[in-house]
């Protein structure tokens, strides 16, 4: 079957997806958008984390078919739509589409392998600035999802206390950090966005 | 496999009643997991997503209409006055993510004795809005839902479109035992709701029988117990007596089974521990709320 | 091969940061993990790719009657479907022993063993093809423990053993045995005023990393393939490989992908084999990416372990003698299981001064699911069991726990069971005493203005206590964990080093084997070439098999073997750049002859600071280039009989204190902290430091509490293979846990470094247990501890 839907602000659409096929199915091996990640495939680990019309969810399990016509936000588009928060409509990325990947550049998406060159210059996110800082990236398998249910918190809940973040979070493990430092990243990134006001 | 969209809820009837094997995949946190590791494959998804008075709810004078669909996450936010009991519950389904997508209409279509809403359920005393093309509504009263194992009463070509939960008319309590402090399948769990109006105390088991169940005899020897201490009205504490022998009788109701997530023995255990407490938080609350009377024994 | 290559890493290039070693700097990968564009194995994508899907037993113990394939062959979209009878060359592999079918043939021996491969152009075909390949099976009487696998008319797990450890074991279920003795246990326990004996039950665990087994097989025109895997041993993988593929080494062109996490896991073969095969019979590039489900049955888990203790002590808290039985379940298949027997026969008396031990430790074969290497590999299930002896003897004496422990403490200078000398620091009893002077974390926390924060009590989110039942409890542990690999092993890692000018930079590249799992050993190397070059622009190289091994990312080995050889190899760099410095310059300066010379800022500096020559000056457009291997000292073979000798390379130390609190009626567990004080010998990088250490915390109090692979005993079926049955920490499982860490440096190792991974693993299972007796009054002898043996139910 053919599904459309707009991720990172772009419209987009598969075809001949097997109708049992899941988003993230969908988004890695269609879309080239890997990012988010396949640890678990039964929605017990959260790195699959993405927006569906502004609301996180596993993308592991919505069927493709259900994303018809909704708006996904990826770890790939959390900068710009981190950016674009404010001129975002609820729930939707960046309404302009002047941001986020075009289909064109989605299609021709080549996962970087782990030339750091690269990196240098790309426009984060408070969040994912913060993770960095902290030490809260390790082998890094589960940062996407975190970080997406991260900044969905912080742009609730500007100031959570510790048990708020642990609960936000509460729904994505990570094996390599203990929490310790992911929780320090929230802290920082909650911090800078208070100084930044 | 083919993936059915209807656009409205006529259409979706429509399509149950020309597929009846087609499977309603809502949130998809049961269907889609099934779906990943190879359990399931059915000739037909059949999308709700798209029908949208399945997300809404309608909060009347007696009860609240809950749309099949209302994620967990929006019950918690929304109904913790009307429902406490099931926004308790909803609070400690799964991760924040599955609670933005489940909701109580894919617990009862599942009818795994596991799913957290159903003790709220049982508690308050719901009832299940079925429908079919072929004929029409039902209202199934949530003591006759579960019918087995992963069974209930709905027929094939019918779609449960809401529940129809009485508003709380005092405290109601849920808690689960899990092995983790949070995304945790039950491995047994307790609801209990106080219905000062009818002076009666319902209750839901979940997890520790072949379906949910209620803990009638538990129940029936507190309703009893209460009514002949003047509870009610003078508010008096519970007497240990009284809550031991409720929960002795709670751990009774219980018909369950050892597996991985845990043995028989605990979960009866648990559950009496459970209804214990969750009688004791609701009464201390109704004690607390008790306006203008002299509260007896509560030095 | 024609079509784009996507997924394939490149360079990490560290930026201009200044750090060398000692600095918390960043991570050179880190923007990619954050932006999603960071390459792991399951994202590898080629054009034409095919997708590979295994078939795996449905029973542990069974006599493979046929396999009928041809209904999934007949399917539209599969391009082949393979057997062990199509395997090209050699059918088996393994880390230590080559045990290991390929593909199963003429038996399975434990459940999910793979049978059969199907390669297709969906992973719905290929999973719909496999479900079609009819396997046939006659089962066999299972092995499941030490009685059923010794019994005198056992059936055999491997028939026909000759690896080096079939002569000398006493059954050829037994893997391997190794005793140790050492003075006379016997007699030094008539001394004892108490003796305390105890029988312990270690869960299996599994490693969990996140990132599942995945990888891209692309077939080569030479005939040769290239295959881009997460791995923890690039070379090893390559030794197992090639002779299974009929391939020379040099045709199996690895390439690390990134990896999701590893502890152990990533140590043996998964799908790399499997992959290849399928890609050299189709021609075409090939995929695979397990399940969680599947990834329960792809890789080996720690070893669950029986262990029968007995100390003895005298009134004044001095242990007289201990004696132990460690016995390890290795399941079906070899895997590491000879040498975390070693580790667990060698460490089995923990980081204390005992002179007269009886040691034996045995690893069995069964039809349980094979184990091998995890965090702390060996040592963790014996720190379990003789902290949990530490308490029972501290109880006997009327003592406190902490202060037996550091009266029998080992110290620089006390010999190991094994007679080696413990020739660096052992700070043992001082990590104790900085844990327990830590300040408590305050009483009842989830108390709040709005009634009780379920969040911070017991049961957590799912509302099971308001504070009733609540008891608090305190335990100590501390543990001794061996770095590097050790019994006569020749552990070497190889650095390639390459300073040139770019752009008018100098500019270091990094090429290792080095398989980064996350541990931030890619940080690390930069930094050390910083520091030993003076250079702040430093490449790391993908690692691959085009450079020497690095070794395996295991045994908390890698900062020091690598780092050691890139410390090295960078050691000859500058010697030569100081050489074509000299001919150059030499006639100028004085200096050049006859002062010491560092290289630092991007010049030749005198120890006394004075500038002699920019490198770009020296270099111009000469590249200087080092490929060097780097050994630690030798070690030698435990003896067979008595187990002596100098065995180990370095020992690495660490102690928890556990705060927990338990809702006793229904045996629900809270940790509320988790302290830890560890030596690092010296702290690279301090940030990646306490990551490490908080990390290997809570890997440990997973075990504690919840995590345990559920293996049938009637049928060695796995029971919960799944994240919905297999529970891992979340973060509303996991406490504060506060760091200290000392650096008493190790002069044998570069920069008095100690490996740091699996040191924290150790002592937080026995500390959280000790904390939930200290609040329960029970024995607990079984971890993870269930709510079942909270309530006695």
């Amino acid at each position: 079957m053919r599904v459309n839907f707009t991720v990172n602000g772009r419209k987009q659409t598969a075809d001949d997806v097997w109708e049992g096929e899941s988003l993230l199915y969908v988004l890695r091996e269609r879309m080239g958008l890997p990012g988010s990640k396949n640890a678990c495939e039964q929605g017990e680990c959260g790195s699959c984390t993405v927006r569906l019309d502004g609301v996180p969810v596993c993308s592991c399990l919505v069927a493709a078919g259900q994303a018809e016509g909704r708006e996904v936000v990826t770890v790939e588009g959390l900068a710009d739509y981190a950016a674009h928060r404010d001129d975002a409509h609820p729930g939707g990325a960046c309404g302009s589409g002047s941001c986020g990947t075009s289909l064109d550049a989605a299609q021709r998406w080549q996962a970087k392998g782990t030339d750091g060159q690269t990196g240098e210059g790309t426009e984060l996110s408070p969040i994912q600035k913060a993770f960095i800082d902290a030490g809260a990236v390790q082998c890094g398998f589960c940062t996407p999802g975190l970080l997406v249910a991260a900044d969905e918190l912080l742009e609730r809940n500007s100031s959570p206390s510790d048990a708020d973040i642990r609960e936000a979070l509460s729904g994505n493990l990570c094996r390599c950090t203990g929490y310790e430092k992911i929780l320090d990243a929230v802290r920082l990134a909650a911090a800078r966005q208070e100084e930044a006001v | 496999m083919d993936f059915l969209r209807p656009a409205s809820w006529e259409e979706a009837l429509a399509a149950k009643a020309e597929h009846p094997t087609a499977v309603p995949i809502a949130g998809g946190t049961d269907v889609m997991v099934e779906i990943n590791f190879d359990h399931r494959r059915p000739e037909y998804l059949l999308d709700l997503n798209r029908i949208a008075e399945l997300s809404q709810w309608e909060v009347g004078e007696e009860k609240v209409v809950l749309g099949a669909s209302v994620p967990y996450t929006q019950i918690i936010e929304n109904l913790k006055t009307e429902l406490p009991g099931l926004a308790r519950a909803s609070h400690t389904v799964a991760s924040p993510q599955i609670r933005n997508r489940g909701g109580v209409g894919g617990n009862l279509g599942c009818a795994s004795p596991a799913g957290d809403s159903h003790p709220a359920l049982l508690a308050s005393g719901a009832h299940v809005e079925v429908e079919s093309q072929a004929r029409g509504v039902r209202l199934i009263p949530i003591d006759e839902f579960y019918k087995g194992v992963k069974r209930n009463a709905l027929e094939a070509d019918e779609l449960i479109k809401s529940v129809h939960i009485p508003k709380a008319t005092g405290p109601q309590e849920f808690s689960k035992v899990g092995t983790r402090n949070a995304m945790v399948i039950a491995v047994c769990a307790f609801g209990l709701a106080l219905h000062p109006e009818k002076r009666i105390v319902r209750t839901g088991i979940g997890s520790a029988a072949p379906t949910p169940v209620r803990a009638k005899e538990a129940e029936e020897f507190l309703n009893a117990a209460l009514e002949e201490g003047g509870f009610w009205d003078n508010g008096k504490i519970i007497t240990p007596s009284i809550a031991k022998q409720f929960a002795t009788l709670a751990s009774g109701a219980c018909n369950p089974i050892d597996d991985v997530r845990g043995s028989a023995n605990y979960r009866r255990h648990a559950v009496g521990v459970m209804a214990r407490r969750t009688l004791m938080w609701t009464w201390e609350s109704y004690r607390g709320n008790a306006e203008g009377r002299t509260l007896e024994g509560a030095a | 091969m024609a079509g784009t290559t996507t997924g394939i890493p490149r360079d990490v290039t560290q930026g201009l940061t200044q750090g060398g070693i000692g600095e918390s700097t960043l991570r050179p990968d880190g923007t990619l993990k954050v932006t999603g564009e960071f390459a792991y194995s399951s994202d590898m994508w080629h054009d034409e790719m095919l997708w590979g899907q295994t078939l795996r037993s449905t029973v542990a113990h069974a006599e493979i009657v046929s396999i009928d394939t041809s209904e999934a062959l007949a399917m539209s979209g599969v391009y082949a479907v393979l057997t062990a009878d199509d395997l090209p060359a050699a059918k088996n592999y393994g880390l230590e022993f080559r045990d290991t079918p390929v593909l199963a043939y003429g038996k399975v021996r434990h459940h999910g063993e793979p049978v059969a491969l199907v390669a297709a152009d969906h992973p719905e075909t290929a999973r719909r093809a496999a479900a079609k390949i009819k396997v046939e099976y006659k089962e066999l009487p299972l092995i499941t423990d030490e009685a059923s696998a010794t019994a005198p008319d056992a059936v055999l797990v491997h028939e026909g053993r000759d690896d080096k450890h079939s002569k000398h074991v006493p059954h050829p279920n037994i893997v391997h045995r190794q005793p140790i003795v050492r003075g006379n246990a016997d007699e030094a326990a008539k001394r004892a005023d108490v003796i305390v004996k105890g029988e312990y039950t270690f869960g299996m665990q599994d490693q969990a990393f996140l990132g599942p087994e995945s990888g891209l097989a692309v077939p080569a025109e030479d005939g040769g393939i290239d295959l881009y895997v997460a791995t923890q041993w690039l070379h090893a993988d390559r030794e197992q490989i090639a002779p299974c593929l009929g391939l020379p080494e040099d045709k199996v062109r690895m390439t690390m992908a990134g990896v999701g996490g590893a502890f152990g896991g990533r140590e043996d073969i998964s799908m790399q084999i499997l992959a290849s095969i399928l890609a050299l019979r189709t021609g075409k590039p090939v995929k695979m990416v397990y399940n969680r489900y599947e990834s329960f049955f792809g890789h080996v888990h720690r070893h669950p372990a029986k262990l029968y203790y007995e100390h003895g002590a005298t009134k004044d808290g001095k242990i007289t003698h201990m004696k132990c039985k460690i016995v390890l379940d290795g399941g079906a298949y070899a895997s590491s299981t000879v040498s975390v027997v070693g580790n667990a026969s060698s460490l089995s008396v923990g980081p204390y001064d005992i002179n007269d031990v009886e040691i034996e430790a045995i690893g069995l074969y069964t039809n349980n699911p094979p184990c091998g290497a995890m965090r702390g590999f060996g040592a963790v299930q014996a720190c379990f069991a003789y902290e949990a002896q530490m308490d029972k003897l501290a109880a006997a004496l009327d003592m406190d726990p902490v202060e037996l422990r550091q009266i029998n403490a080992m110290e620089q200078g006390t010999l190991m069971p094994t007679g080696q000398v413990v020739d660096s620091p052992a700070p043992v009893a001082e990590l104790l005493r900085r844990v327990k002077a830590r300040p408590m974390p305050p009483e009842r926390q989830w108390e709040s203005s709005e009634g009780a924060d379920v969040r911070a009590l017991p049961g957590g989110l799912s509302n099971t206590t308001h504070g009733e039942g609540v008891v608090r409890g305190v335990g100590y542990a501390v543990g001794i964990k061996n770095v590097g690999f050790s019994e006569g092993f020749d552990d070497y890692s190889t650095a390639k080093i390459r300073l040139e000018v770019i752009n008018g930079e100098a500019v270091a590249t990094v090429h290792t084997a080095m398989a980064e799992v996350g541990q931030g050993g890619v940080t690390v190397h930069a930094q050390i070439a910083r520091t030993e070059l003076g250079v702040q622009q430093v490449t790391i190289h993908p690692a691959d098999t085009q450079v020497g091994s690095a070794g395996s990312t295991s045994a908390g080995r890698q900062t020091y073997m690598t780092g050691g050889a890139i410390k090295n190899s960078c050691e000859l760099v500058r010697e030569k750049v100081l050489e074509i410095g000299r001919r150059k310059f030499g006639s100028y300066h004085p200096a050049w002859a006859n002062a010491e010379l560092l290289l630092e800022g991007g010049k030749v500096v005198t120890d006394g600071g004075e500038v002699l020559a920019s490198l770009v000056d020296v270099l111009e457009d000469e590249a200087v280039e080092i490929e060097e291997e780097f050994r630690h000292r030798p070690t030698e073979a435990f003896d067979l009989r008595t187990g002596q000798g100098n065995g180990h390379v370095q020992y690495a130390f660490a102690a928890h204190r556990a705060v927990v609190e338990v809702d006793t009626e229904l045996g629900l567990v809270k940790v509320v902290e988790l302290a830890c004080a560890q030596d690092v010998g010296k702290a690279l990088n301090p940030l990646s430091v306490i990551g490490q250490i908080q990390g290997g915390t809570t890997q440990g109090l997973g075990v504690a509490v919840m995590e345990e692979i559920i293996v049938d005993p009637k049928t060695a079926k796995v029971r919960n293979p799944s994240f919905t049955d297999y529970l891992l920490p979340t973060i509303l499982d996991t406490p504060t846990i506060p760091v200290e860490y000392l650096e008493l440096a190790d002069p044998n190792a570069p920069y008095g470094l100690r490996g740091i991974g699996e040191a924290p693993t150790l002592s937080s299972t026995p500390a959280v247990l000790a904390a939930i007796r200290n609040a329960t009054g029970l024995e607990l002898t079984k971890t993870p501890v269930r709510p079942e043996h909270l309530t006695g139910t």
